[in-house]
Order: C-alpha cells, then structure tokens, then sequence
C-alpha cells in the first residue's frame, strides 16, 4: 500500500492540517480552510512553476538561438526569476496622465485573478481538483471568456491608440478562437458523456489489449481535436506564432504599452497561468489526465505523470516560439474560420460515428475516412480560392 | 451560512446595478453593469443552479458586456461630456417597474410555498435540450445562424467596388 500512500501524500497532509480545527471550529469554518488550502497549493505550484518556466524558457530559446542565455545570476541563472521579480518590484509605476486610473489599475488585477481561476477546476492526480464542480469545463471557458472584458479595459485605461488598437486585435482574436476551442472539447463531452473533468479524466483509464493507453488522442477524432485544441490555445494565450496583439514591430506592446513595472509583471504572469490552463486542460481531455501511460508504470504517482505531460506541452510551446515567425492580422482570422472552425465541427461528426460504427475497427476506419475527407476537400477548396495569399491593399497604395 | 452570502452579494449586486445607473462616466457604467452579472451568476450559484450560473458568465460577461463595450467605442463622441439627469427615462424606469410589480402581483405562483427542488445536474440539463425539446432547440440554431449570415453580408457589403 505504499504506492497508495505516496499518490496521496498531499491529501494526507491536508486532512493532518485539518484535524487540528476539527473538532474546535464548526463545519463552515473547516470547509473555508480545507477551500484555502487548496488556493494555497495552487498559487504555490503554478507560482514557482512560471519562474521556473520564465528562466527555462529563456535558456531554452537562447540554446535553439546558439547562445547561452541566463547564465549569471545563480546556479546555471537559476535565481534569474528572483532577480527579475526584484527590479519589476522596484520600478517606477508610470500611470498616464490621461488614463482611467480605476480601469488601467482593475485590468491586470482582474486579468490574473481570472487566470488562477481557470487553474482550479483541473484534476492535478487522483483526488486532487481543488474545486470539484459539475460543469468544471464549463467554468473553465465561463473564466475564459471574461478574460476579453479584462483586456478591453487595459486597453481602453491607458487611452492609448496603440493600447486601443491590440486590444481591439487580441479580442477579435480571442473571440474568433473561442469558437473552435470550445467546439473541439465537444466530441470529448460527447463520449464520456460529463462536463466533469474528474470523470472525463477517469474515462480514459483503460488500457487496450492490456497496454496501449485508451487516452482520446489515440483516436481519430481525438487527435485531430487535439492539434485543433493545441493551436486554439496558442492563440488564446498570445503565444508566438499568434501574437499579433502584442506585435512590437507594429503596435509596441499592444494592450501593455502603458504597463510598467509590477502592473506588466502582473500581465505577464497572467499570461503564463492561461497557458498553463489551457495545456492542463488539453492533458484533461485528451492525454489521458493523471493516468500512467503504461500499466506497468502505475507505482508513479499520479501528480508526477500530470506535471510531466504538461511540461512536455510547454515546451512545444516555448519550441514553436523558437521556430516560427509571426503570422499576419488577417491569415490569423481567415485561418479561424475557414479552416480551424469546419475541422472542429469533424471533429464533432467524426465522434458520433465512432460512437454509432459499432465495432472498434470500423470506428476507427470511418471516423479517420470522416477527418481526411474533410481535410482535403476544405485544403482544395481554399487552395483554389487563394485566400491565404499575399494581401491586396485598398487604402494604402 | 448562506444568509450570510445572500446579504452581501445582495448589497454588491444592488450597488454595482445603481453605479451602473446613476455612474456618469458612460464606461465605468457599462463596467458595473458587468460586476452586476457577476453577482447575479453569485446567486444562482447560491441556489445550486451551478449551469444557469455559468451559462450567466459565459454570456453575459463574455458576449453580451463585450458588445456593449464594444458600441460606447464606436458610438462615443466626446467621452468627457457627462450624462445629464434624465428625467424621462425615471418616468419610463418607474412604469416599467409599476407594470413589473403588477404583474407579479397578478400572478397565484407567490402563494406557493417554495417546493423542494430536486437537485438538477447538467446532463438532466442536456438530456431535456436534446431530447425533449430538440425541435425548439433547432429552430433557435436555424434563427441564430440567419442571424449569423446576415450580420456577415452587411459587413461584407463594401467588399466589391
């Protein structure tokens, strides 16, 4: 039983904590502490994970750039994070004379809260959500979609066209890529049947022919859900290939142009804490949540299989960022709705016949017949429209 | 417990919905009536309509407070002129109320004492949209992408020239 023992280690320590109120206090005020100690555990992790990820990031890029990076403050620039956080804290605070002082000030305030918000409703290992609710999927695009009203405010406090301008891009770009990130979680809904991401982790617990992991992204439908999901959260979270609104060729740093010291320290938290939502979401629905990937592998524990699938996907993240240039305005909207979109509907379609084929084999077989159909019609169909070509100007002549 | 949280997200609803009101400044308002969507999505939370309560969020922060955000950008004028007291939109405000009170009043559900509501998960939620009441959840589909369709070709009008 100590397998079990050390997959609970967590839980252990929190009810040892708990025990010295039980028993002293009423049951509200046990429920408030057991509530806080789960906020406590997950500023703590997500907090030292986004220094860790800042000064990796950065090492990460430099390695893929032939240079060193960080390399001077601490073991291997270890303590660069602190060093950072130190000078952001420091800084002067430069609010614009003109701003909207209550809205420039709420805006990266609002941003981050709503950023530690979405962290909660992820199933860490077995028994650990923090905040265990029957449309946990749902609260977590509820908290996302607010994120557009945070960023407009940013933008329109700092009465700064620059300011305006990637706000009005990053809402547009949000709103667009809303659509298929919410519509790509729908076959995953669809066959487990729960917004409860407790059970759509523990749908994915099985093993075909005892080994190969049943995680949805072994599927058709599911791996294609998945790219879909993995490029929708590059853009929601304004992460390079996608990072019009923050373009500093062409609009400075869009909604943070005004932001100085620890209010754009705060932004630039924020921004890490929604990519890392959104790739523990993506490791929800389709990578199998907490599960080993092996049965054999089941004696380690569950926290340690969810971290490291998410840092595999952050550095797919900190890797396209190295690789890829930055797209253009209007390639990012055309390619949200004439190609992310229809795919995230097969998607959709593809799901229904795998539930309906009946037999494994033949789902298999028709619902990848569904996807690449669709795929190579839709490739054909906007290849001879030209859309994705160089863009003819009709003011600027 | 939960009388506790009904008083205070009561009196922040309440003060978010007469700032939105009475605030002259046209986007602060706007703004507050934003934080009164939150508090009434705090309420349906407080009656275990957890879905209601999201669907609250999702729509009315993420679409419906967007857009009007989104109209005070394109419409504004001068943004430092401030908003006179309106004294028509009192009269309309208190009949709209008068007529709201009448018809509550009118109705025989107030004399009900409040049942014991069974809990009501998402997937019930789910069950009764596309099974029992999957012709009007279409035609609401066929109506929102009309809708879709035609707000596209407005824009798309000057396209051709």
């Amino acid at each position: 039983m100590s397998v079990g023992a050390v997959d609970q280690v967590f839980i252990y320590f929190k009810q040892w904590l708990l025990s010295f109120l039980s028993g002293h206090a009423p049951d509200w005020a046990i429920q408030i502490a057991s509530s806080l100690i789960n906020i406590a555990a997950v500023l703590g992790v997500f907090l030292t994970l986004f220094a860790l990820i800042s000064v990796l990031e950065r090492k990460i890029l430099g390695r893929m750039q032939n240079r060193y990076g960080p390399n001077r403050v601490g073991p291997f620039g270890l303590l660069q994070p602190v060093a950072d956080g130190i000078k952001m804290l420091i800084k002067e605070d430069v609010v614009p004379l003109r701003a909207d002082k209550l809205i420039h000030f709420l805006a990266p305030v609002l941003i981050a809260a709503a950023a530690i918000l979405s962290l909660g409703v992820i199933p860490y290992g077995r028994n650990m959500t923090p905040f265990v609710i029957d449309g946990g999927i749902l609260f977590f695009f509820a908290v996302g979609s607010a994120t557009e009203l945070m960023v407009f405010m940013a933008g329109w406090g700092s009465n700064n066209k620059y300011s305006m301008l990637g706000a009005m891009r990053a809402i547009a770009q949000m709103i667009s890529y809303e659509l298929p990130l919410i519509i790509t979680i729908l076959p995953v809904v669809m066959i487990v049947g729960s917004l409860n991401p407790d059970r759509i982790v523990a749908a994915q617990r099985y093993y075909y022919f005892g080994f190969a992991p049943h995680w949805f992204v072994l599927t058709p439908w599911g791996f294609t859900a998945f790219i879909l999901f993995f490029v929708s959260g590059l853009v929601e979270s304004n992460r390079t290939p996608f990072d019009v609104p923050e373009g500093e060729s062409e609009i400075v740093a869009g909604h943070m142009t005004e932001y100085s010291g620890f209010k754009y320290a705060t932004f630039f938290m924020a921004e890490y804490l929604g990519m890392f939502a959104v790739s523990g979401l993506a490791v929800t629905l389709f990578l199998g949540g907490w599960h080993a990937p092996l049965p054999w592998l089941k004696f380690i524990p569950s926290y340690v299989w969810f971290f490291l699938k998410l840092s595999i996907l952050l550095f797919v993240y900190i890797w396209l960022r190295g690789t890829l240039p930055r797209t253009r305005v209007d390639q990012v909207m055309n390619f949200a709705w004439k190609f992310m979109l229809p795919m995230a509907f097969t998607c959709v379609i593809s799901a229904a016949v795998w539930h309906y084929a009946g037999h494994r084999l033949a789902a298999w077989f028709w619902s990848a017949v569904v996807i690449v159909a669709v795929y190579f019609t839709l490739s054909i169909f906007l290849e001879t429209k030209k859309k994705f070509a160089p863009r003819t100007y009709r003011f600027a002549e | 417990m939960s009388a506790v949280a009904f008083v205070i997200i009561s009196i922040l609803t309440l003060s978010a919905a007469l700032a939105a009101a009475t605030n002259p400044k046209l986007m602060h308002a706007a703004l507050s009536f934003a934080v009164m969507f939150v508090g009434i999505s705090a309420f349906f939370f407080l009656l275990g309509a957890e879905f209601v309560g999201l669907v609250q969020i999702f729509v009315y922060i993420g679409a419906v407070a967007v857009l009007i955000v989104f109209t005070i950008l394109l419409t504004r004028h001068d943004q430092e002129k401030t908003r006179g007291f309106n004294w028509s939109g009192v009269v309309i405000s208190i009949a709209v109320f008068a007529g709201l009170v009448w018809a509550i009043l009118g109705t025989k559900s107030l004399s009900v004492a409040p049942g014991r509501f069974a809990f009501v998960s998402v997937r019930r939620i789910g069950e009764l949209l596309m099974i029992n009441y999957a012709w009007p959840l279409l035609c609401v589909g066929v109506l929102l992408t009309a809708a879709l369709i035609g707000a596209l070709i407005l824009v798309m009008e000057d396209k051709r020239e």
